[in-house]
This record gives C-alpha cells, sequence and structure tokens, in this order.
C-alpha cells in the first residue's frame, strides 16, 4: 500500500465514520498515517477561516499513527478505535502541548501532565489531532469568548457553531476529524452539536473522570463524546468512561453499555416523555417542527410518548447563573499570576505587591464574560447574599432533580428540542448576556440534577440549518439515550437517504471557505487602497 | 432584594482580585444589576423545608490508601512559573513597603 493517496481520496476518507475507519484499519485496507494525513491537509485548508483548531499537533498525531501501523503489521492486537483520530478540546491538559482554556490567561501554558481522558485516548492509541477552540474557560454558548477569535459554523461561516465546544463540533461537522472530546457544564457539548448537525453526548456527572480537565464548575462540570453518528459517539464514551481513583467525584462502577445499546433499532415497550416546560413558546416554529416530526419517528418505532410536567424547569437557568458563578468564581482563583499563566505588571507602579500584580494579570489575563461571571459569584458568595442568592439556588437544584426523579417513575427517558434555535449569526447576542444564557434552557436541568443527555441531529429548519433533538437519561443509566438516539438516527436516515447523515445536506464547506477568503481579501485590498 | 451598585461592583472586584478599569466598572455594574434581578428569582420557589443540593452526587469522604507514588518534579511543577529561584516560585514582594 502506498503511503500518499490523492487529494479526493483523501476527502472521501475524511467522510467515513470513525467506526467504517476503524474497521477498515483492521482490515489492512488502510494505515492510520493516510487517514492522519487526509485530516492534516483538510485542516491546513480549512482551519484558516473555521478556526476551529486553535493548534495542530501534526507530529504528535504522525508518530502516534506510524505506531499504530507498524504494530499491526507486526500482528499486535490493538483496540478498537487504535489509529482513529481524535480532537480534544483546549480545556483538557496534553502533557507538552500548550493548552489554554481560549484564555489569554493560559496563553502559553504547557501542561506537565495528562488530563485522564487524553491519558485514555492514548492508551486506546488514538493520534490526537490538536487542540480545539472553545469560549474561554468554557463560559459561553457560541465560541465568540474564545480570546483567540470565534470558530465559524462549517454550515454558515457567518454563523456560530455552539459552544461552549464550538471548535469540537466544529472539526467533527467540517471533516476535520472522525471525534472529539467536549466538556458540557451547562450544554457545551450538546448545544453545539445541535448547531452543526452533529452528535454530542454528557454522560452522568461522575461517568468520565475530569482529573487534568481545566475545572469551570466542579459539580457541573462531565467530559464526553462529539461524533457524526450515535454509534461512533459511544465507541468514543466507551474509550474515556469509566473509574478514575484520581477524580473522587468519579463513578466506580463499570461504564454503562452504550455501544451496545447503539445498536438499537425497535423501541416497542419503550416510555418516552415529552418535556412540557421544554417545548413551545421561545422555541423557533421550524425547530418544533423538527421536533414533533422526531417524536412521530419515536412512535413508530414502537415507543409509547407521553406527555410530563418538569414545573421546577422554569427556574433552572436563573439557579443555574448562581451556582455557576459561584463555583468558577472560586476555581479561577487559582490563577494568581504567581505559580503559572500571565503575569503582568500593574503600569505606573514601581514596586509593586504580590496583590496589586494579581490584580492587574487578572484584569489583562481575562476577558469580558470571564469577568462578568466571576463578579456575580463572587457577589453571590459574599457575605449578606449568601442565603438570597447560592443557598436559594442550591434549593432550587434539589426541586430539579425531584423534578426528574418524578418524571422518570412514568417514563423510560425524556426528549426536548436541544436549542430553542438554529444557530445564530456571530455577533448578535454579544452585547446582550442575558440572551446568550437563554439559548442553554432545555440542556441546563440534566446538569443541575447530573442527569446524561444526548443531542441528535433531527433535520434542517426553513433556514437550512440543522437542528437537534436531545434524549436524557436517568443518572447512570446513559445507555437508554444511546438506544432512542440510536433509533431515531436511523429512522431519519431511511427517511433522508443517501448516506444517511443530515451533513449530506449541508453546503461544500470548502467552497464557503474559498468565496470567504477571496470577500476577505478584496476587503483588505479596498482598505489598503 | 437591593440592585446591585458601581460600588458593589468595585468592592467585589477588589475581593475577586480584578482591577477594573472605569468603562469596565459602568458596563458590568448595568449588566449585573439586571443580571441579579433576574436570578433572584430561585427566592420565589425555595422554600425553608427543601434541602439544599450542592453536588448530584452525594459522596462523602472519599479516601484512598496513604501511599506513597510518583509526583512532579520540582523542575516540572515550576516549568509554567512566571518566575523561579532555587526550586521555589518567586513572586513580587508580599509585605508593605517599610
Amino acid at each position: 500500500m502506498t503511503e500518499t493517496t490523492t487529494p479526493a481520496a483523501g476527502e472521501e476518507l475524511t467522510r467515513l465514520t470513525a467506526a467504517a475507519m476503524a474497521d477498515r484499519l483492521t482490515a489492512g485496507e488502510l494505515t492510520s498515517e493516510q487517514l492522519v494525513h487526509a485530516h492534516l491537509d483538510r485542516i491546513e485548508r480549512l482551519n484558516p477561516v473555521l478556526n476551529a483548531y486553535l493548534r495542530v499537533d501534526a507530529e504528535g498525531a504522525l508518530a502516534t499513527a506510524r505506531e499504530v501501523d507498524a504494530a499491526r503489521a507486526g500482528g499486535e492486537q490493538l483496540p478498537r478505535l487504535a489509529g482513529v483520530p481524535v480532537a480534544v478540546k483546549d480545556i483538557a491538559c496534553t502533557e507538552g502541548l500548550v493548552t489554554t482554556a481560549g484564555s489569554r490567561m493560559l496563553a502559553a501554558w504547557v501542561p506537565p501532565y495528562d488530563a485522564t481522558v487524553v491519558r485514555r485516548l492514548r492508551e486506546a492509541r488514538m493520534p490526537i489531532l490538536g487542540k480545539t477552540n472553545m469560549d474561554e474557560f468554557a463560559m459561553g454558548s457560541s465560541t465568540e469568548h474564545s480570546a483567540f477569535g470565534p470558530t465559524r459554523n462549517p454550515w454558515d461561516l457567518d454563523r456560530i457553531p455552539g459552544g461552549s465546544g464550538g471548535g469540537s463540533s466544529a472539526a467533527v461537522a467540517a471533516y476535520l476529524a472522525p471525534l472529539a472530546i467536549g466538556s458540557d457544564t451547562g450544554g457545551s457539548i450538546r448545544q453545539p452539536a445541535a448547531v452543526t448537525g452533529t452528535v454530542g453526548a454528557k454522560p452522568t456527572y461522575g461517568g468520565v473522570s475530569r482529573y487534568g480537565v481545566i475545572a469551570l464548575a466542579s459539580s457541573l462540570d462531565q467530559i464526553g463524546p462529539c461524533a457524526r453518528t450515535v454509534t461512533d459517539a459511544a465507541l468514543l464514551h466507551e474509550v474515556i468512561g469509566g473509574h478514575d481513583p484520581m477524580d473522587s467525584t468519579s463513578i466506580d462502577a463499570p461504564v454503562p453499555p452504550v455501544l451496545e445499546a447503539a445498536g438499537t433499532r425497535d423501541l416497542t415497550g419503550l416510555r418516552v416523555g415529552i418535556v412540557s416546560e421544554l417545548t413551545g413558546e421561545g422555541y423557533q416554529p421550524d425547530v418544533q417542527a423538527r421536533f414533533d416530526e422526531a417524536v412521530a419517528q419515536l412512535r413508530e418505532a414502537g415507543a409509547e410518548v407521553v406527555e410530563v410536567s418538569c414545573p421546577h424547569f422554569r427556574y433552572a437557568l436563573p439557579a443555574y447563573y448562581l451556582i455557576l458563578p459561584s463555583e468558577a468564581s472560586s476555581n479561577l482563583a487559582r490563577y494568581d499570576a504567581m505559580r503559572y499563566g500571565l503575569r503582568v505588571h500593574p503600569e505606573g507602579v514601581d514596586r509593586p505587591s504580590a496583590e496589586q500584580v494579581m490584580a492587574a494579570s487578572r484584569d489583562a489575563g481575562f476577558g469580558d464574560e470571564v469577568k462578568r461571571r466571576i463578579i456575580l459569584g463572587t457577589y453571590a458568595l459574599s457575605a449578606g447574599y449568601y442565603e438570597a442568592y447560592y443557598g436559594q439556588a442550591q434549593k432550587v437544584r434539589t426541586l430539579i432533580a425531584r423534578d426528574f426523579e418524578a418524571a422518570f417513575e412514568q417514563v423510560d427517558v425524556l426528549i426536548s428540542p436541544t436549542a430553542p434555535t438554529t444557530a445564530f449569526r456571530i455577533g448578535d447576542k454579544a452585547e446582550d448576556p442575558m440572551a446568550m444564557y437563554r439559548n442553554d434552557i432545555a440542556t441546563i436541568p440534566a446538569n443541575l440534577a447530573g442527569v446524561p443527555g444526548l443531542s441528535v441531529p433531527a433535520g434542517i429548519a426553513g433556514d437550512g440549518l440543522p437542528v437537534g433533538v436531545q434524549l436524557l437519561a436517568p443518572a447512570t443509566s446513559d445507555e437508554r439515550m444511546y438506544a432512542v438516539g440510536a433509533a431515531l438516527e436511523a429512522r431519519l436516515a431511511a427517511q433522508w437517504g443517501g448516506s444517511g447523515s443530515v451533513l449530506d445536506r449541508a453546503p461544500d464547506v470548502s467552497a464557503l471557505v474559498d468565496a470567504f477568503a477571496t470577500t476577505a481579501s478584496s476587503a483588505d485590498r479596498e482598505v489598503t487602497a | 432584594m437591593s440592585a446591585i451598585t458601581r460600588d458593589d461592583v468595585a468592592h467585589v472586584a477588589m475581593l475577586a482580585r480584578i482591577s477594573l478599569s472605569e468603562d469596565e466598572l459602568d458596563r458590568l455594574a448595568g449588566q449585573l444589576d439586571q443580571i441579579v434581578d433576574w436570578v433572584g428569582q430561585v427566592n420565589q420557589v425555595a422554600a425553608a423545608d427543601v434541602p439544599p443540593m450542592s453536588h448530584p452526587l452525594p459522596l462523602t469522604n472519599v479516601t484512598r490508601p496513604d501511599e506513597v507514588r510518583p509526583a512532579l518534579t520540582a523542575e516540572q511543577a515550576l516549568a509554567g512559573a512566571p518566575e523561579a529561584e532555587q526550586q521555589r516560585f518567586a513572586v513580587p514582594r508580599i509585605l508593605d513597603e517599610d
């Protein structure tokens, strides 16, 4: 076999599912080096405009690929995804590879160790293509809050790819990686998946180790897979999931059988609940229409569908925007300019104190949204306000968890649209933080209660942009959402035809990028002239 | 619930060790006033008999055997330091002058 492929053949390779890549590698029809090269070529061509990757590790990815190819040639038994490339959100520490969390504070920081999730990718022998863009410290729903510029949605370059994990979702949607790691504190895996026509899963809280992942809100953060199919997400979920003694909140139990569940087609006897509070008013009409069609598909697959009420979900957003900033203000206190990260000396101060350096560095290193949330959290936790804000929010959290418990007594799985709208335009919500916050209305309850959630594509809205539906399951029953997601995906694929992927109907991103680059350079010329 | 003022923001920014510019203080005060008013809705439902929930998992005192294990070397731990001296983090002065 030759080690070089024609550009067209390389393009074809990047369109395979991760499962198909793994099968072809196992069958000896393909080398990991070819696969990695195909992705690196595409990244080189498209990433300058998409900005999905903040850093590409071509050398590291190729080294892993060659090792895997040599091991396979030598007859070694390898893990299922060995040789299949993966992208990692820039929130997970990678030893020797700059990890920024999208912040100026960590612009040049090289972690001295790997996050457990990264270690597991390495043990699975998966080449890591690079680190993906994100809202600074994962605060945002659009990736516009990255200190290193926004990521563009491959469906429409003027639109956001979701956030905070917009780099991972855009990379997967644009075939710059078959799989990616994300983190989900209030929807940062699921909402980006919905607005890019991809699949994203937030496992049960504690299902994947957080060790070595830069903390936002420790009681809400969860690592999970981003992919183009439910099976691919399940494959990656099984690689990264499971107990880790380095994370005291990691669940000491086997990973739920998500891959097996991803083979489900028949939903006979399964009870699905539509969350009344997460549909209707506030949802874009054609998002609602695609949702209703998805529900009809589940009925045809044999599911019994009922409506359930979770009355306290309407307080989930306010509770979340107290709990998250409170935990974040505490977690981000570590960026003190003393031990690592940016250190800035205040202007006009001759011999500044450590405290003055700290305050100047945090002003220079943090962006607007991060400052807003740190100030809000510090306020909510400060003397005289703690009970009225943080204390009350924790009670609301209990009420939301009770709503889930009551709902899961009536049904096996809950369903809602993943996001109230399709991807909005870059800049549209930049000046209105609360409008941005409201975008997470459907995804946040799962984080507050710790239950798992999965977003799968449900079709395209009138504006030509993809829509996602969200499936929610009880804690540690992640396999249920994979089963329903897989059955829905299969039925929609049969209806849509082609490869069955909603991405078949996305515009050609190469053409979009070329047109964008031409417009941008002619604009430059006008400015210079 | 009292609204958040510019002075409140300045005080909280001091507690959070962020030296905000005058412009930032003006902008944040307006935005936070709105946000604080909105998050205050939590007071409409949370009754006294509802226990607070701090975490999704009912975990207490997760421990491990107290055994010596490999850890970062001093060089590795100091590799990201803005300034290091004699295997220590070098920091600006921590006491008042004189």
